[in-house]
């Protein structure tokens, strides 16, 4: 809006230090009446440290806040939402065996009063509702609900607060690109009305999309503050980042033989519901595959079928024109699979042990590093030393925990644990989320790197972008169903939004 | 409100130092709270602390009674030890050091005579059986019915209690006891021989597998998988550890080492198989393992302290007429406080 606008918010010098991590450094910006800001920066920028600051989560160590005005004291997340601040956290914060209304009264009513007065409750929400595009169920159980449709209900829940200030993290983290548009659209309105909304993304597209100024935060600190009509995505990822990213190289190459094949797959959950049903799928030597789709609806199946972590209930995996039998994590190990997991933390990695450790989790059996049943630490070390520097893992040495690293360093360690071997196949799973600009384009351009090298590529992920500017074909997953192959260049991303939703040639009233 | 306050801030690494000092704080800060306990029975606390410490420590007497006391609490404190450290929660060390008595008992009264070079190896290894063959029973339970080993484990004490009592009061039972419900002594030849006053061979036993558990952490390939599959189930299976294989083992070993535990008490310094053998071992053995934060060499420093503490406190009751429960307290003690120490190793305060 314009700059003559009530300043609604104002943080002025905002620090805040986690040990010898500065998680925010003399932070200090404005949020006008009306207006949507966008805190935008990678991962570790601070983003979250100081949005929890404003919402009472945290304490800061130094610095002041003013809320129309007033300076804030001993702030605490109840006096954030009298003082008529909102968050919808990036993690949803609802009581799935509830309703929708219950959900948004809940809290808003005193404890000890023996009758609701629902009627005028649901009216209000009701009214929320259409005003602002936000429809909901009332009645419906937040459990049977989408996640786009939950995130209206978190939406619902801060309005009916009569929130002034409206602080969304990483909203459209879990929407497909239709969700994506509403949730915009919504936005706008609520800024109409008066509302002033934080918008807290690193996605360059969305905030541009959105937002009328942009905050750029690097390392704790602000390093711009620009109106978004002003700069460019290119701009703005030069600011978050600090320096120019590198081109990736891309090349089309013809594939080779297969070297997995799903044919007929179908796998059924203890409860007989299917996870996967009828998924016929193939992956060549020198190319990439691309499996879209919003998560949960068979993706984690897939990944844990190909890892060798479940079987099929019925149809064949194939390797390399082979049919597996019994599959296991170690057999697939063995026959050169590179699994690249989408939970570093629990799944890929060992936070508590050392980095060499982790290192040959999956190949210490093997005689290069034991023999009679004794490890040999040495060896591993070493090993553990060249797979540090050939992938740039900054750690202080291969006797360092792995929960200190950050997590492109983390991503680092698995794809270095994985790619060394020379990989017949690379099974990815979100191999970017979380990561740091430079990261992502590191993690990419390994995967290019690979397929160049005759490796066959099957990469799930949730982001559009990233499916669409790595793979040479795509399938889409949507309630355990695939789709049929398709060219990423003949297809919009309109058309990947519907088939991601499960309606595809159907067009929706979203947006 | 004043507590919220206080807030814990993760360290990124633990200053070794503090990592050092921490376990005795813990110590020091337990004899501390437990002073006014002390004061109240009316004698001087640093008397009755003085007459601990003698009684403890203070004689050659006193060290070889403290030895023999510590030598069962480093089986059941290494058993613990090795099986927490695989997120294995084996609660019936105690159930596994009678079976590892029973089985001294059946093959070390008579059954078969061998000399002692051999008959103590035998008997050992079949209270090693015996204890590990008790605690696998869970293990298969758990890897596959998924059976949560903390209800078997600990229930599985009370069954063995119960086939020990019939053991001394029917088949095992000593007809020259004078009709007390105890078995057949150990035979000469698989008496263990002692080393200082009651202190026995089995202290020696302990330390060498206190340090071969140390070299099995460290350097073997089990030792490894076991860590990882207690430090991260899920990536350990992801990477391919034969998890249900290697829980198994650690409950042979687990088992085995609680088992020889008993073996050593029957044959090393009581000479028969009683109801009465372990005032506790097994259970004592869990509060050993934590206060070592389960390294086997810490095993052994910790099972000599709270040894030191019931001997010690077994001298203050008879010198100054104090209820020797007050180890019990001080024991009970040191545990919060280590299980406190040990979060700000790794935890730093802040008050805001």
């Amino acid at each position: 809006m314009n700059a003559e606008s009530e300043i609604v918010l104002q943080l002025s010098q905002i620090s805040k230090r986690f040990g010898r991590l500065l998680a925010n450094d003399q932070i200090s910006l404005e949020l006008r009446r009306g207006e949507v800001l966008a805190l935008l920066g990678e991962n570790g920028a601070g983003k979250t440290t100081l949005m929890n600051i404003l919402f009472g989560h945290d304490v800061a160590d130094s610095g002041t806040i003013a809320l129309f005005g007033h300076p804030l004291k001993d702030h605490t997340p109840r006096s954030a939402l009298a003082a008529g601040i909102g968050m919808v956290h990036q993690h949803f914060t609802l009581a799935d065996n509830l309703t929708v209304l219950d959900n948004v009264i809940l809290g808003t009513e005193p404890l000890w009063r023996p009758w609701q007065n629902r009627r005028a409750a649901r009216d209000r929400l009701m009214q929320l509702s259409k005003n602002f595009g936000l429809s909901v169920r009332p009645d419906a159980r937040i459990g049977d609900l989408s996640v786009g449709e939950r995130q209206r209900v978190e939406i619902l829940k801060a309005l009916y607060r009569e929130v002034k200030i409206l602080i969304l993290d990483e909203p459209t983290a879990v929407l497909t690109p239709q969700e994506t548009e509403a949730l915009f659209a919504t936005l706008r309105k609520l800024t109409q009305s008066g509302l002033s909304i934080v918008f807290i993304s690193h996605k360059l597209q969305e905030v541009m999309a959105v937002s009328d100024r942009v905050v750029v935060l690097r390392s704790g600190k602000v390093v711009a503050t620009v109106q978004t009509a002003a700069t460019s995505p290119a701009k703005l990822a030069e600011l978050m980042v600090g320096q120019p990213l590198p081109k990736m190289q891309r090349e089309a190459m013809t594939p080779g033989q297969p070297v997995l094949t799903l044919n007929k797959v179908t796998v059924t959950a203890s409860d007989d519901r299917p996870l996967l049903e009828n998924v016929d799928l193939r992956v060549r030597e020198f190319e990439i595959v691309g499996i879209a789709g919003v998560s949960g609806n068979g993706q984690g199946t897939l990944f844990n079928l190909v890892s060798g972590l479940a079987a099929p209930t019925q149809g064949t995996i194939e390797l390399y024109g082979k049919p597996i039998a019994a599959p296991s994590p170690l057999g697939m190990v063995q026959a050169k699979v590179a699994r690249i997991p989408e939970d570093r933390h629990t799944t890929g990695l060992i936070p508590d042990m050392s980095i060499w450790e982790n290192l040959i989790l999956e190949t210490h059996q093997e005689p290069g590093f034991s023999q009679h049943g004794l490890l040999k630490r040495e060896a591993a070390h070493e090993y553990a030393a060249d797979l540090i520097q050939s992938f740039d893992v900054r750690c202080p040495s291969p006797d360092a925990i792995v929960r200190l690293l950050s997590g492109g360093n983390m991503q680092k360690l698995i794809l270095g644990r994985v790619l060394s071997r020379n990989p017949k196949l690379i099974l990815a799973s979100q191999p970017t989320r979380g990561l740091d600009l430079g990261a992502v384009t590191y993690v990419h351009q390994q995967l290019l790197n690979a397929k160049a090298r005759g490796a066959a590529v099957l990469l799930i992920s949730e982001d559009l972008e990233e499916l669409l500017s790595l793979s040479d074909r795509l399938y889409v997953l949507s309630q355990g169903r695939i789709s049929e192959s398709l060219k990423p260049e003949a297809v919009s991303v309109r058309d990947l939004g519907l088939m991601m939703a499960g309606k595809p040639g159907q067009v929706t009233d979203a947006a | 409100m004043q507590l919220s306050q206080l807030r814990l801030e993760p360290r990124e690494s633990t200053p070794l130092w503090l990592a050092a000092v921490a376990p005795l704080g813990a110590i020091v800060a337990a004899l501390i709270l437990c002073v006014p306990l002390v004061s109240w029975t009316g004698v001087s606390p640093f008397q009755s602390y003085g007459v601990m410490l003698r009684g403890a420590i203070g004689s050659g007497f006193a060290i070889s009674e403290t030895l023999s006391r510590a030598t069962p609490l480093m089986f059941t404190g290494l058993a613990v030890a090795i099986a927490f450290r695989a997120r294995f929660w084996n609660i019936g060390a105690e159930g596994q050091f009678y079976a590892g008595a029973v089985a001294a008992t059946l093959m070390g009264t008579g059954l078969i005579t061998l000399p002692p070079i051999l008959m103590i190896p035998l008997i050992l290894t079949a209270g090693f059986l015996f204890g590990g063959l008790l605690l696998l029973l869970p293990a298969l339970l758990k890897t596959r019915l998924s059976v949560d080993e903390v209800v078997t484990t600990l229930l599985l004490n009370f069954v063995v209690l119960l086939i020990v009592s019939y053991l001394v009061e029917g088949p095992l039972k000593d007809p020259s006891a004078l009709g007390w419900p105890q078995a057949v002594p150990i035979i000469d030849q698989g008496t263990f021989p002692n080393l200082l006053g009651r202190s026995h061979l089995g202290l020696i036993i302990a330390v060498i597998s206190a340090l071969l558990i140390w070299l099995l952490n460290d350097r073997a390939v089990l030792g490894y998988r076991m860590k990882a599959i207690g430090a991260n189930r899920i990536a350990a299976q992801f990477a391919g550890i034969p998890i249900d294989r290697i829980i198994l083992a650690t409950a042979l070993l687990s088992g085995g080492l609680a088992g020889m535990g008993g073996v050593s008490e029957v044959a090393g310094l009581k000479g028969y198989l009683s109801l009465d053998l372990s005032p506790g071992f097994g259970y004592t053995g869990i509060i050993v393992a934590m206060l070592a934060q389960l390294h086997p060499i810490g095993v052994l420093a910790s099972s000599i302290f709270i040894a030191a503490i019931y001997v010690g406190a077994d001298a203050m009751s008879r010198a100054a007429n104090l209820p020797s429960y007050l180890a019990d307290v001080i024991v009970s003690a040191s545990l919060l406080c280590m299980l406190v120490s040990i979060l700000l190793t790794r935890y730093r305060v802040r008050w805001k």
